[in-house]
């Protein structure tokens, strides 16, 4: 086949980009080349539009053993373990098949943090969706549901924690990321980064098959109504593989014969095999005639741009191939020596004999396109006034009873009852809660992880709404009495070449780093996912954030159901009754703009901080942040999780009753503690400067508000648990 | 006393079960699937999880493993085989225990809590057990149990029926029935009663941070009755 400028277009290239790579090579590439450069050179692969302003992320820390730039992000949590971490999104193939999207989303991720070495211990994900009216939403949330599932239950990896969202601006573009915990000793942590001359190249895992090819180059662009042809290239996911795989390559890790790994996974053997020589500054010299493959006559472009699943490459030490090649017949598993190290710098394939491709590694990854793409700076939108006449006329309880049930507050018990969260034996704190917390195998340690995103704050103010992310995250890790270590983030945007897109990424990027760079909290992991587009319209901007923290003594984890009667409860941080993109807003008074409530991240630390004190004291019973839905929500779901009432009297301040029950302001918590604690408490809270005020005392049964509204705990429950089961029923 | 649990490929509830084991004083082995000879034991387990990625059909692959073999004639020549949830869908298969398992009636994965009562005291699983509401944890996708209508009466006629889902108080009620089971059925034994299958997971239930505690109460039981 002819490669011309036309071809280049076609695989997903410009028309510069095409220019650049024939004067790099110096000639025309043929077809199997200009598949490699495709593959290299798309945005999800190259990051050429976001690199620029990842570097600006705060990657270090003392706690960080590996930053972004390999397979994953790794954490110490001291003893010589550590904790392999990140999260990717799976966004366009889901939409497209969402079973198989979300369930080989998983499968990558898992891979992602094995390949390094790491046992997965637990899993997360961030979906969201569409409105509920919207005809396809309820198809893709069940498929996706299942795929998870269906992947990560076959694993027998727990999965643990989660968030899921609906909003209109999903209803082209559902957003699947992926986020998996694995844990492995400090000592044994494998790398991607190749190393000596002749040694050689082995392919194991699944055989390889036209699935998936150009998976990478579909998800770096938009979607239109021509959408549903490009199935062919979502990848079909076989987790028992997986599971095979995972258990081979944990027992040939625990000798000495591998020097680098690393899992096929976007741009499949090409990315993998160009990152191993990359790193290791060598060439590679592959016998594509070696790859076991699963169907007849396959292209030499076919095999390199195959996205299959279940796949590695590794470059093992030399004589140590018999050993290997016992582990992996043991779990049935293909075994192909293809190829060996070179010193050519180029990365070489031969077929048939016959050379088929050559190309110099520094030009695939060094010379990669890389974008400062223009972008709109946003402003910060005027804030509303809203009349007190308004507010008056709403009645609490029917306010709660809405907000409660909204899609986006209620319990998603439907989804993650269908995730397996028990299995491995060490769940000590189950989905629904602030983080999940699973223990350190054998150990008094427990590790936390959350999941969160806010994509309404970010569309209203991006610099904003990053912060917020990065600040949720701590304050979720917080409440289970996590010292918070480190994030990984899923960045989903719409496209990079419109302005407005390109300003939310910039923003929101900026966002995230001043919140992780003040509260410690460096981001050792990551992926971009930008055309989350239909056409014109994007989706609104969407990171999702991934905390992980350390509870060095699991006996001290704190959940949110209250524990007492006649305990009390008290609101950490301050109410300015911020209401302002709050879901209150949205849902009740239909108002979409004004800014998102500001984050103070002095607060943010200073009110974290006192209440990991206070944890470690073991002055705290319960404890829970305020997010979404504000106050009343967040005392709610205490309230049903703990199957317990409270008697709530609203403190004297100027802000009035909905503003102070429903406002969405930052860096506050809830926090229950006994009455005889309460002076040392509020000494500690004082002397840290802390804002406090009591919200009230539990009860048996009944949350009764300002004596004048009373709510059982049952019609709590309904409001809260039955939306989501309704719905897909 | 010795126990041996089972490995398939694809089985992910082995480690769990051998953490259980030992916790309540067993010795326990791992086995794998294309051993021929089982160690010497006073408990077999065939545990949790996707044997062969439950192809075909749950269980189905692995009854046919090079080990099952010896397992079949251990629990044939009396020694005690229990099969947890895939476990439970592999001694189907042999034909050890009755009945099929078919998809949740909701086609969809289950992984909560449930309470189950038990039936039959006389065995080396149950016996001297002083509650008879256990709380226990189950996660599958294929735990409808079904037989034919002869079959539930030769099971009932033997009191083969080992534990049934209920409430916390032990009504035994189809709004208790979490996959749609006929008769609630959680878990049935063989004839002799050495052959335990059942959906719940004990070994998930082993500590107060955990799911619960029954498990524990459970298997402290079974060793005792074993010694």
């Amino acid at each position: 086949m002819e490669v011309n400028e036309q071809t280049a277009i076609d695989h997903g290239l410009k028309s510069d980009e095409y220019k650049k790579i024939c004067q790099l090579l110096k000639r025309t590439p043929n077809i199997t080349e200009l598949g490699i450069f495709s593959a290299m050179w798309n945005e999800h692969c190259s990051y050429k539009s976001s690199r620029l302003h990842l570097k600006k992320l705060p990657t270090k820390g003392k706690k960080v053993i590996q930053g972004p730039g390999e397979n994953a992000g790794v954490i110490d949590i001291e003893d010589g373990d550590a904790i392999v971490f990140k999260i990717e999104s799976h966004n366009h193939p889901s939409f497209i098949e969402p079973y198989q999207g979300a369930a080989t989303g998983v499968g990558g991720i898992m891979r992602d943090v094995f390949t390094m070495g790491a046992r997965p211990i637990a899993n997360l994900n961030s979906i969201h969706f569409g409105s509920p009216q919207h005809k396809k939403t309820k198809n893709l949330l069940r498929g996706v549901v299942h795929g998870i599932g269906g992947y990560g239950n076959c694993m027998g990896v727990p999965t643990i924690a989660g968030q899921t969202s609906f909003d209109s601006s999903y209803n082209g573009n559902i957003l699947v990321n992926a986020m998996t915990l694995g844990l492995v000793k400090k000592n044994k942590i494998f790398y991607s980064k190749a190393a000596g001359l002749n040694k050689p190249v082995i392919y194991v895992g699944s055989k390889t098959g036209r699935d998936g090819i150009h998976g990478a180059s579909m998800a770096s662009a938009s979607f239109d109504e021509k959408i549903e042809e490009k199935k062919p290239t979502v990848q079909v996911g076989d987790p028992f593989t997986e599971k095979l795989l995972l258990e081979a390559c944990l027992e040939l890790m625990a000798g000495d014969s591998i020097i680098a790994i690393q899992d096929m996974g976007a741009a499949g053997l090409t990315s993998s095999s160009i990152e191993m020589a990359s790193k290791g500054n060598l060439g590679i010299e592959i016998n594509l005639n070696k790859v076991p493959c699963r169907e007849t006559k396959m292209t030499p472009y076919e095999i390199m741009l195959s996205e299959s699943q279940e796949r590695m490459l590794i470059v093992l030490e030399n004589g140590k191939e018999e050993v290997a090649k016992k582990i992996f017949d043991k779990w049935n598993l293909d075994f192909a020596v293809i190829g060996k190290t070179t010193n050519s710098k180029n990365i070489e394939l031969f077929f048939n004999q016959e050379p088929v491709a050559k190309i110099p590694v520094n030009i695939l990854v060094e010379n990669s396109p890389m974008y400062d793409r223009k972008w709109k700076k946003s402003k910060l939108p005027k804030k509303n006034k809203i009349k007190n006449e308004v507010l008056n006329k709403l009645k609490i309880k029917d306010v709660l009873k809405k907000v409660l049930s909204n899609q986006n507050i209620c319990s998603k018990e439907w989804i993650w009852q269908q995730y397996d969260h028990t299995v491995m034996g060490d769940t000590i704190q189950k989905p629904g809660g602030d983080s999940g917390v699973v223990r350190v195998h054998g150990t008094n340690k427990a590790v936390a992880a959350s999941v969160d995103s806010s994509a309404v704050y970010c569309w209203a103010h991006p610099l904003t709404g990053g912060k917020q992310v990065v600040a949720e995250s701590w304050r979720n890790l917080i409440s289970v009495g996590a010292k918070p270590i480190a994030i990984t983030n899923c960045l989903n945007f719409g496209s990079p070449e419109k302005e407005e897109n390109m300003g939310e990424f910039v923003e929101c990027v900026q966002g995230i780093g001043e919140a992780s760079k003040y509260l410690n909290f460096p981001v050792v992991s990551g992926n971009v996912s930008f055309y989350n587009q239909t056409k014109e319209v994007g989706i609104k901007p969407t990171p999702s954030i991934g905390g992980v923290g350390l509870i060095k003594d699991y006996t001290k984890m704190i959940s949110m159901d209250l524990k007492e009667i006649d305990n009390l409860v008290l609101i950490i941080g301050k109410t300015e009754g911020h209401i302002d993109q709050s879901l209150f807003a949205r849902t009740i008074l239909d108002e979409k703009n004004g800014p998102p409530p500001e984050v103070n991240l002095f607060n943010e630390k200073n009110n974290g901080e006192t209440i990991l004190n206070l944890i470690d004291k073991g002055y705290v019973k319960s404890a829970h942040d305020i997010s979404l839905g504000g106050l009343l929500v967040a005392i709610s779901k205490m309230c049903i999780k703990g199957n317990k009432g409270i008697k709530i009297s609203k403190s004297k301040n100027l802000i009035n009753e909905i503003e102070y029950f429903f406002a969405e302001d930052q860096g506050r918590y809830l926090i229950e503690v006994n009455k005889d604690d309460l002076k040392e408490v509020t000494k500690i809270l004082n002397k840290n400067s802390v804002h406090h005020e009591e919200l009230g005392i539990i009860t048996q049964n009944d949350m009764i508000i300002n004596e004048k509204t009373k709510v059982t705990i049952d019609e709590l429950k309904s409001y809260y648990t039955n939306w989501l089961s309704k719905f897909m029923s | 006393m010795k126990s041996s649990v089972i490995t398939f490929p694809g089985s992910n509830c082995d480690r769990d079960m051998d953490v259980a084991l030992k916790k309540f004083g067993f010795t326990n082995k791992m086995v794998w699937h294309d051993d021929n000879e089982l160690p010497n034991s006073d408990l077999v387990v065939l545990p949790g999880g996707f044997s062969y990625g439950d192809y075909l059909r749950c269980g189905s692959m692995a009854s046919k493993s090079k080990i099952m073999r010896s397992v079949i004639n251990f629990a044939k020549s009396g020694g005690l085989v229990m099969g947890i949830c895939n476990g439970f869908q592999i001694l189907v298969e042999t034909g050890l225990v009755p009945g099929v398992l078919l998809r949740n009636k909701y086609l969809e994965f289950i992984c909560k809590n449930v309470f189950v009562k038990l039936d039959n005291k006389e065995n080396a699983y149950f016996k001297n057990l002083n509650k008879d509401i256990l709380e226990f944890h189950i996660a599958h996708n294929e735990g409808n149990y079904f037989c034919t209508k002869d079959q539930l009466k030769e099971i009932k006629d033997n009191n083969q029926i080992a534990i049934y889902y209920c409430n916390k108080e032990g009504k035994i009620e189809d709004q208790y029935n979490p996959n749609g089971s006929i008769k609630n059925i959680a878990g049935i034994f063989n004839k002799e009663k050495n052959v335990l299958g059942m959906m719940p997971h004990p070994e998930r239930m082993i500590d107060q941070s955990l799911s619960g505690e029954d498990g524990s109460i459970f298997f402290k039981n079974l060793i005792n009755n074993i010694k």
